[in-house]
């Protein structure tokens, strides 16, 4: 083998294992990646039952149940629309978790509808907010999410 | 007074990195071996600038440990009845304090740099000075510019705001320092290299010089990174040791790609290959610096660590991004044509084995880079998505697992060539290991494929790394290839303690009536009470769990809620039981309506054994900088010793004999 010729094959073996990277990646991203969804959206077009999604919106006053396990809660997300999405959620309450607060919702459709969450965002101070609520107020921030959601649900 | 001296001092360091940069340019200009008059100064201007600039960042501590509320930094980000230490950790928990401290920490190992080295030719160590001042102006001009750290309010503030009470922590003064210095450390041995290649100079000498550069920077990185995965752990309260957030990611770029250079160097130093390889690393090693410090500091992030929102900084570092990284892969891609090619290698080496892992590092880091950056393309395009373990955990997986395989045989192999038919006896116990230990895990429990394959790795990784001492007289083993051992073997450890959270892990989260009582693996939880308390800064419900193991002695855990009220914030604070087979991790909830208290408890077994491997990899760094720096001491002080008595044998030559 001449010395040329092996700097150009640890080039190009460098190059096809970053490309094969590149490929999984794009690959893998355009499956694994967390789309944001607003109640409405899930409404007309819901995700696959198990994939993971995150759903964003406000509580809806008057609907937070808690069940008599007295750590799984119920309520119903809505955005701008009469939509509402009913939420699962067993855990810990972020601290400003409030009827009529913003929230966004990790988790999965589950079979019967319901948003089973397996972890819940809200804003619990001033430094520190979901970044879908970023700057907002809770009033406003369904409102706000559907304006810089636009093209998600084409 | 104290900001001004302050922001003097920094103005100075600024004028000085100019005095630096054009005078080591001027050493390129000097014919071969001649020195060139006006780079002489480049030396002590880097020295005199980095006292400058740490002084600046002397004045800041002090500012903030008397809490002068005349500065606006000061006022916005401290508090007077803050406890002392919180008060000196605060002064790198924001914006402006964290960049003095970077520039303070790059002054600072520029000024060692050319205080101290003096083996590289000096027009390689002039263009070095002239990169590595080129590189501190600009982030003088980013502080001075754009985040004055000093800026004076018009009236004093009567008090401040106070620090974010998830980063009072006894974490925050470890973390970032480190992660920092290790930053930076690679903006040296990014210099060395764009000076070894303006110059010409690629070869092993060179390599020696960058060597404990790379090796420290790696040892600070990977102690850094620990140390913020186990702050995350315990201080979020979400049980997690790592989240793929951006902010972590950040910091693992840079790991990634110093890993991959600080291997490519030693095969550098030791057989002169990898010539071009290795420059290409260090120039992306400290492009991922760079890279890492804009996502954390441009705003372009929302996450606890994430201090700054402000548009005008985020576009100075993109263009600083832009500027260095642009630049070094230009000046990359005309000069690299000029490196000749070093000493050849067949596939079946020790550097084909390191060649092969670089190349998996490099896509890993590749998968992570594509990963982190793809939310804000994305959003670019008004469509939002985020990118979690789903993505990371498989994709990082298909290159790591070929790689950790690789890495077990790799340090048996001979330099330059080798038969795989001698290492016959190695592969088939190493391979047996990792088949049985799979075997044995299937058969324990029902365990997800990663953390089962995780296992078998660990198993077969922790033989593997003591396998290069296998007859070898224990004694005579060289410190540098015990540090390697160590840090192999640390891989391992690391490996086993993910695997087990990921497969072993076992919660409870349930509401408990005082009284009650929880059972979570072979722990019973006895909630006595929840009872309010107050700290310096704080108010919070502390509950008192009872923890007892197989009904034996119970032990009190005290998890709390806290509420602090400047700035005005609450946090869950976790209580944790360490066992030597694993941690007992407990938070508090809410109280519900019937008076019930929510808590949630985890047994996470060997969860301890991620940090306590990253220790020992770290450590294993430390040992290898010993080893080398000691041989490299002996060789200096044999050759002196050599030198006196040869200038003894002419002086005594030259001396006239005495008549016989």
């Amino acid at each position: 083998m001449k010395a040329k010729h092996q700097r150009l094959i640890l080039v190009i073996a460098a190059l096809l294992a970053i490309i094969g990277a590149g490929l999984i990646a794009a690959w893998t991203l355009r499956n694994q990646a967390n789309y944001f969804y607003l109640p409405e959206q899930m409404a007309e077009a819901p995700p696959a039952e198990g994939q993971a999604v995150r759903l964003g919106g406000m509580v809806r006053p008057g609907s937070i149940k808690t069940e008599a396990d007295g750590v799984t809660v119920n309520f119903m997300v809505t955005g701008n629309t009469d939509d509402a999405i009913p939420v699962r959620y067993s855990g810990i309450l972020p601290d400003l978790f409030v009827e009529g607060s913003g929230v966004v919702a990790e988790g999965s459709l589950g079979p019967n509808g319901v948003f089973m969450a397996t972890n819940l965002l809200a804003k619990h101070d001033e430094n520190y907010v979901p970044k879908e609520l970023e700057g907002m107020g809770t009033e406003q921030a369904a409102k706000m999410a559907a304006d810089t959601t636009v093209g998600l649900s084409q | 007074m104290i900001a001004e001296i302050g922001l003097a001092a920094l103005w100075l360091a600024a004028a000085l990195a100019v005095l630096q940069m054009v005078s080591g340019a001027f050493a390129l200009r000097g014919a071969e071996g001649a020195i060139n008059p006006l780079a002489m100064y480049a030396r002590p201007a880097a020295v005199v600038q980095a006292f400058l600039a740490v002084l600046a960042f002397a004045m800041l501590l002090w500012a903030f440990m008397v809490t002068d509320l005349s500065i606006k930094l000061v006022a916005n980000n401290s508090h007077s009845m803050k406890p002392m230490l919180y008060k000196i950790t605060g002064t790198w928990g924001n914006h402006e304090g964290s960049m003095l401290l970077w520039v303070g920490v790059l002054a600072l190992s520029g000024g060692l740099l050319a205080g101290l080295e003096r083996r590289l030719p000096e027009r390689t160590m002039g263009a070095t000075l002239a990169v590595q001042g080129f590189v501190a102006l600009g982030f003088y001009a980013f502080l001075l510019l754009s985040s004055n750290p000093f800026e004076r309010l018009p009236v004093p503030a009567v008090e401040g705001v106070g620090l974010n009470p998830l980063l009072q922590d006894i974490g925050l003064a470890i973390h970032p320092p480190t992660l920092y210095a290790g930053y930076v450390g690679l903006s040296v041995a990014f210099s060395l290299a764009m000076g070894a290649l303006l110059t010409n100079q690629v070869n092993p000498a060179f390599a020696r010089v960058m060597r404990p550069w790379v090796l420290g920077a790696w040892v600070l990185l990977t102690f850094g990174i620990t140390a913020g995965s186990y702050w995350a752990y315990y201080e979020l309260g979400w049980g997690g040791w790592w989240f793929w957030d951006p902010v972590e990611n950040a910091s693992l770029m840079p790991w990634l790609a110093a890993t991959a250079l600080m291997h490519s160097v030693a095969v550098l130093a030791a057989r002169d290959a990898l010539r071009t390889w290795t420059i290409m690393l260090g120039v992306l090693a400290f492009s991922m610096s760079m890279l890492g410090t804009f996502l954390v500091r441009s705003g372009v992030l929302t996450s606890v660590h994430a201090f700054a929102v402000d548009p005008e900084r985020g576009a100075f570092i993109l263009g600083l991004l832009g500027l260095y990284i642009g630049g070094a892969f230009t000046i990359f891609a005309l000069r690299a044509g000029a490196v000749s090619e070093g000493k050849r290698f067949s596939v079946s080496s020790r550097e084909g084995a390191l060649v092969f892992n670089n190349v998996m590092l490099s896509a890993i880091l590749a998968i992570v880079l594509l990963g982190t950056l793809y939310p804000l393309v994305t959003e670019a395009f008004d469509v939002r998505v985020s990118v979690g373990p789903p993505y990371f955990n498989p994709a990082s997986a298909i290159f790591a697992i070929p790689m950790f395989l690789v890495m077990a045989v790799g340090p048996l192999l001979r330099w330059k060539e080798d038969k795989p038919a001698r290492l016959q006896f190695e592969v088939s116990l190493i391979a047996a290991v990792l088949i049985s230990a799979i075997a044995l895990a299937s058969v324990v429990g029902d365990i997800p494929f990663l953390p089962l394959l995780g296992l078998g790795l660990a198993a077969a990784l922790a033989v593997a790394a003591a396998l290069p001492l296998k007859g070898r007289k224990l004694t005579r083993v060289p410190t540098a290839t015990w540090g390697m051992v160590l840090a192999h073997f640390g891989v391992a450890v690391s490996l086993f303690g993910m695997a087990c959270e990921g497969a072993f892990t076992q919660e409870r989260l349930a509401a408990v009536a005082p009284g009650g009582t929880e059972q979570v693996g072979d722990f019973s939880v006895t909630l006595q009470n929840v009872a309010p308390v107050a700290g310096p800064n704080w108010t919070a419900i502390e509950a008192r769990l009872a923890v007892s193991r197989n009904g034996g002695e119970p032990v009190i855990l005290t998890p709390q809620a806290r509420n602090f009220w400047s700035p005005a914030q609450a946090t869950s604070e976790s209580a944790l039981l360490t066992r030597w087979d694993g941690q007992l991790y407990a938070v508090i909830g809410n109280q519900a309506e019937d008076g019930r208290w929510q808590i949630r408890v985890w047994w996470k077994p060997f969860v301890t054994f991620i940090w306590y491997g990253g220790l020992l990899i770290a450590l294993g760094g430390v040992l290898a900088i010993a080893g080398r720096v000691r041989v490299d001491v002996k060789r200096r002080t044999a050759t002196a010793m050599g030198d006196v008595r040869r200038a003894d044998l002419e002086a005594l030559n030259a001396a006239p004999m005495p008549a016989e």
